[in-house]
């Protein structure tokens, strides 16, 4: 693979083919998940870790896997990344773990996951399959923390709350007060909030994709190499 | 170069079933339950020993240390609760004597059960009240974790009779303490759980704090 198609996986994993605003997958986790910037970041991470991880796999395995078993096996290994990974966090990261434990065990019900090993893992090399599902990984933090941070601000008027819970106290100066506690608007941190901040930042990327002049790519009909 | 949709059942050929494909599925469900098994016994005693200190936390922001000379988390009692819920009882000594005791009490929040651990000094008075579990609304009703807000702080030193069981409610209801902005059922939850907590210790007092 040349350099420029890698180009094109980090592209279309962070913005072009992005999995919440572009493909619309992970909707649940991107609306349940998404109250503050931080939960928002915290669920995007745990998930990028998940998918670079068995997007590896599934390339390292892609001869042997069979189209009548396909989707089984796929299942079976972000279920098996998602344990491995929430087993290793509770024992050796146990104060990140109680922040973000919550959020891993809901990976496995996340489509973008099975969708990107499906869509590119089965049929690319090692390497392409990992940055794929790496930066799709770390797309889906942008786009929920972009929604986190919609909410968190129109629903409760701050902005980071607690990062430093999970990031460690020196990020404790990105814990800002944008708009005064009483003027929060309740609605946008309960779950109507999710899916008018989604669909409101769907049209905001839509319509800076058509001013830059990019086609619109409907339900991610785009392909790399 | 196939699209990324998900399913494209055109684009592959469906063979007869075959033995080879459940020899696959089996070698793969085999060897990724061999790394989870393996995986789980490595990180086993980790996971119990971080369980027993994050229960040693829970305690001592409960139970001061200077009340006791012994270790909690090891003098326990597993008794009955009012709605015949097992609960163990931590208790504390000084030199022998209760000083204080600590058990799980529970209320029903906006989303389900919320666990809290009640510490108690010997004379029934509240030494401190946390959230070990809640599935309330991060950003409304999550305001009763000590780390997100001081409000759980405000039980400190009360009792069953101070203030009066009638004022044990949240102002909406007519009693003396504050619920959140846009949050009632968690602060008002929070609050039965206290006073189920104290009741029960003034129903089981003799047996919480006689010496053993």
């Amino acid at each position: 693979m040349s350099s420029s198609n890698y180009k094109t996986i980090v592209k279309d994993g962070l913005w072009d083919n992005n999995g919440v605003f572009s493909m619309l997958l992970g909707m649940c986790p991107a609306m349940a998940m998404t109250t503050s910037a931080t939960n928002g970041f915290g669920m995007g991470l745990a998930t990028a870790v998940v998918m670079a991880a068995s997007s590896l796999l599934v390339a390292v395995f892609r001869k042997l896997i069979t189209p009548e078993v396909r989707i089984p096996v796929y299942i079976l290994i972000v279920a098996a990344m998602v344990t491995l990974v929430d087993l290793a966090m509770n024992a050796w990261m146990h104060e990140l773990y109680k922040v973000l434990g919550l959020f891993i065990p809901l990976i496995v019900s996340n489509c973008l996951p099975l969708a990107r090993l499906e869509a590119f893992a089965a049929k690319q090399p090692v390497l392409p399959s990992f940055l794929d599902g790496l930066f799709m990984g770390l797309g889906f933090t942008i786009a929920l923390t972009a929604i986190g941070a919609v909410r968190e601000i129109t629903g409760n008027g701050t902005l980071f709350a607690d990062a430093s819970l999970l990031l460690g106290p020196a990020f404790k100066a990105i814990e800002l007060r944008v708009l005064p506690a009483d003027m929060g608007v309740l609605m946008m941190i309960l779950p109507p909030g999710g899916f008018l901040v989604t669909g409101l930042l769907v049209v905001v990327k839509r319509m800076l994709d058509l001013r830059a002049g990019k086609e619109i790519q409907m339900g991610g009909a785009h392909s790399v190499a | 170069m196939n699209s990324p949709h998900a399913l494209q059942p055109e684009t592959i050929a469906i063979k007869p079933p075959g033995l080879i494909h459940g020899v696959i599925l089996g070698a793969f469900c085999l060897g990724f339950g061999l790394v989870l098994a393996i995986t789980d016994r490595l990180t086993l005693d980790d996971i119990a020993a971080r369980a027993l200190e994050d229960r040693q936390n829970s305690l001592a922001q409960v139970i001061p240390t200077s009340l006791h000379d012994n270790n909690p988390v090891t003098d326990t009692l597993l008794m009955k609760n009012a709605h015949g819920r097992e609960i163990t009882v931590y208790r504390a000594r000084k030199q022998g004597r209760v000083t204080g005791v600590a058990y799980e009490i529970f209320g029903t929040g906006y989303a389900g059960e919320m666990k809290l651990m009640l510490g108690l000094s010997a004379d029934g008075r509240v030494l401190g009240v946390r959230v070990l579990a809640h599935k309330e609304t991060p950003g409304l009703g999550d305001k009763i974790e000590v780390k997100k807000g001081d409000w759980i702080l405000r039980f400190n030193d009360l009792s069953l009779g101070n203030p009066p069981a009638e004022r044990w409610k949240v102002k909406k209801d007519g009693g003396q303490f504050d619920q959140f902005a846009g949050a009632t059922i968690t602060p008002r939850g929070v609050l039965a759980a206290i006073r189920g907590g104290l009741e029960f210790f003034a129903a089981n007092k003799a047996a919480l704090v006689e010496a053993k």
